[in-house]
């Protein structure tokens, strides 16, 4: 599936190792929150991965004291009609400050890439927007009104 | 007024070729109805039962002549000459067609207008008191700050895909015009120690599950409300339940979670805000802001008007509409007035092109360029000399815009129902003309007093039945249209939900029933000064009930 990233579109090489399946010896690899945490804590051995993968019910506070171990947070929309991912992604690059990547995987369209990208996302992996529809889709609004997680200065700034 | 500087016109104007874009990519296939309807959503674009139907904002009621002017054409040229003004201060058009909405909203782009989260699972518009810097009872102008979260809530990246439609109301007066406490969030502006602030309720609506607001936190200092709405948004986004539609509402949150936890989470979310986090509004932006809602100058005036009075003892219908349709204005001499949108034999909240237009000429010679739509779905010009009040009146009688029912038994509150509404289970127009025809006697009218009837075509309580003083809901029963009534709602200062009375009644049953309770009340009140709700409080439900079955 295609990967977009800071403007252009880049080679996946990251492995989602899912729930149960065998942990690879090399090889950058992401795990769900639940075994990542499982991994740190020692309750499961094995490589530990320095990516993670985040669904919408996942408390993104949990990540907090690793973050600064991690390259690659994913934030799932398993719908893209649920909105706690953009959540996540505030949490983790305003709040706690976290400088690695932050991917936007599963059910990501066009039109919500311009939330994203303000939300703190990144990277986008979607099989239904090419690099120029992405492009276009972050320059739709050249004004915003509200702080974010990107550095667009809010129009009451501007105002001043 | 609030006016766009260059950078609220560009968001706007770059809003009509986002819009325009994913029109022509629906149209051409490339996106699916599925992945389309929340985008369309968000743009105030509904797929109704006959044709798609557009909602386009008027931010916290308010309307300029230029603005109405330019929704009479909208009305004339893309519809068939009129639109409906809606409870949540906003207009719909029911008959546009999906190719022509990127170039009405253009048309609207030019007047300062949009469509913006008028729908969709995302904050709506901000509705405030229709009689916002003209009551005589507000602490002050409430408008200022509905245009602040207006901003704020405009394509908030975290929040554009809630769980659920989210509805904030402002009120700075204690006689609560603008229901405050059925809201998502309301907020109540209070002053303490010199500071201005907001007195926050959390959790209240309407809809299947009718709930009366949480008071979260009694005050709030203007300074941080926005920082606090973020912390409210996002426990209610992470945590609002997804699993179903009809308890996605942050009232289902607030009520499973408890208000005591719900306060809780809100207010560690709050603490966990850092510094870096907080929006900071600059003072200056709130004065430039503030700077906009500025008092019109109206001229000194003598609180009776001899004009007034001697055009009040000549003509007893313009006397009984001055009784009925004016609100107390802060200045002396000056009054707001209620263009009643309820005459009879038209569904409640539609007005035509031309009678808009003559509200916008009206307001533009007597009204210092000010209009407002309320949620009862009435137009008022809120600043008005009553010197001016009879060439005013007789213009809108001309117009069929004279009805003297403000707050009356007539004044309905009627979502669209099943004439329009793919949701509803019956319909709630011709139940509602069918009610108001045994009113239609002015005096008798104006002698029952002030009694709210609302009524909704389906549980999801657009009509607010839950509210109303008397509600109507139309439900379906094996294929039949069925209406139950309640008694006992209000939405003000002292908001109740209303009860089910007994079993659901036929459409040609239901005039008679009212009526009767009517009559009731009339042969019950200690004087005209007991309001229909007052004496429903002081006998209880049971002899209105018995009322309300009883035989003709």
């Amino acid at each position: 599936m295609p990967l977009i990233k800071n403007g252009a579109e880049i080679a996946n090489d990251w492995v989602f190792v899912a729930e149960g399946a065998p942990l690879p010896e090399t090889g950058r690899f992401s795990v769900s929150l639940g075994r990542f945490l499982a991994l740190k804590q020692g309750q499961e051995n094995g490589p530990l991965p320095d990516g993670v993968r985040l669904s919408p019910a996942d408390k993104a506070e949990d990540l907090e004291p690793y973050l600064a171990e991690l390259a690659l947070i994913e934030i799932d929309f398993p719908k893209y009609t649920d909105g706690r991912g953009y959540s996540h992604a505030q949490l983790l690059r305003r709040r706690y400050q976290y400088a690695g990547e932050l991917r936007a995987v599963g059910h990501v369209l066009r039109d919500q890439i311009f939330y994203m990208h303000r939300s703190g996302f990144d990277a986008y992996e979607t099989a239904r927007a090419g690099l120029s529809e992405v492009l276009e889709a972050l320059n739709e609004y050249s004004v915003v009104y509200q702080p974010a997680a990107d550095p667009s200065v809010p129009a009451f700034r501007r105002r001043s | 007024m609030y006016r766009y500087d260059q950078f609220d016109a560009r968001i706007v104007a770059e809003r009509v070729a986002q819009f325009r874009g994913q029109v022509a990519r629906r149209l051409s296939g490339e996106l699916l109805e599925d992945e389309f309807k929340p985008l369309r959503l968000q743009n105030g674009v509904y797929l109704q039962l006959h044709a798609y139907m557009l909602r386009i904002a008027i931010p916290y009621g308010q309307l300029s002549p230029r603005q109405l002017r330019r929704l009479a054409e909208v009305a004339r040229d893309y519809d068939r000459g009129f639109g409906h003004f809606t409870t949540r201060q906003n207009i719909q058009f029911n008959w546009v067609a999906l190719k022509d909405i990127p170039d009405v909203l253009e048309k609207l782009a030019e007047v300062e207008m949009h469509a913006i989260q008028t729908s969709g699972n995302c904050i709506r518009n901000t509705t405030t008191d229709h009689f916002a810097g003209a009551a005589q009872d507000e602490l002050l102008d409430p408008r200022p700050w509905c245009e602040i979260i207006r901003q704020w809530s405009t394509f908030h990246p975290e929040f554009a895909a809630l769980p659920r439609k989210f509805k904030i109301a402002v009120t700075a007066a204690e006689h609560d015009r603008a229901a405050i406490r059925v809201h998502d969030v309301g907020l109540h502006i209070r002053r303490k120690d010199g500071v201005t602030g907001f007195e926050v309720w959390v959790g209240g609506g309407q809809g299947r599950t009718p709930v009366i607001a949480t008071l979260v936190n009694s005050f709030v200092p203007e300074s941080e409300i926005l920082d606090y709405l973020e912390a409210i948004m996002r426990v209610y986004n992470r945590y609002g339940r997804r699993d179903n539609k009809y308890k996605a509402r942050i009232k289902i949150l607030v009520t499973e979670l408890g208000e005591a936890e719900y306060i809780r989470q809100v207010e560690e979310e709050y603490a966990a805000q850092r510094p870096h986090e907080k929006i900071a509004l600059t003072a200056d932006e709130i004065a430039r802001i503030h700077a906009y809602f500025a008092p019109p100058a109206l001229a000194a005036k003598p609180a009776v008007s001899e004009r007034l009075e001697a055009a009040k003892a000549a003509d007893p219908a313009f006397a009984r509409w001055t009784r009925v349709n004016l609100h107390p204005h802060k200045a002396p001499g000056y009054a707001s007035v209620t263009v009643s949108l309820k005459p009879q034999g038209i569904a409640p909240g539609d007005a035509t092109d031309t009678q808009m237009e003559l509200v916008a000429d009206l307001a533009e010679k007597f009204g210092h360029g000010d209009i407002r739509v309320s949620h009862a779905q009435n137009l008022i010009l809120p600043h008005v000399a009553l010197d001016d009040l009879p060439e005013i009146y007789a213009a809108l009688d001309a117009a069929g815009l004279g009805t003297a029912n403000e707050s009356r038994i007539t004044d309905m509150i009627v979502c669209p129902g099943l004439d329009y509404c793919n949701l509803a289970n019956a319909r709630s127009i011709p139940v509602s003309l069918e009610v108001s025809k045994l009113f239609a006697d002015p005096a008798y009218e104006e002698d029952i007093g002030r009694l709210h009837i609302n009524v909704s075509g389906c549980i999801n309580a657009c009509g607010h039945h839950h509210v109303g003083h008397i509600g109507i809901l139309g439900v379906d029963k094996k294929g039949e249209e069925f209406y139950q009534i309640l008694l006992g709602g209000r939405a003000d200062e002292k908001a109740a939900l209303g009860n089910i009375v007994g079993p659901g009644l036929r459409a040609e049953e239901v005039p008679g029933a009212i009526h009767r309770v009517v009559e009731f009340y009339r042969a019950q009140r200690t004087s005209k000064d007991e309001k229909f709700i007052d004496t429903l409080e002081r006998l209880g439900h049971q002899p209105f009930q018995e009322a309300l079955y009883a035989a003709d």
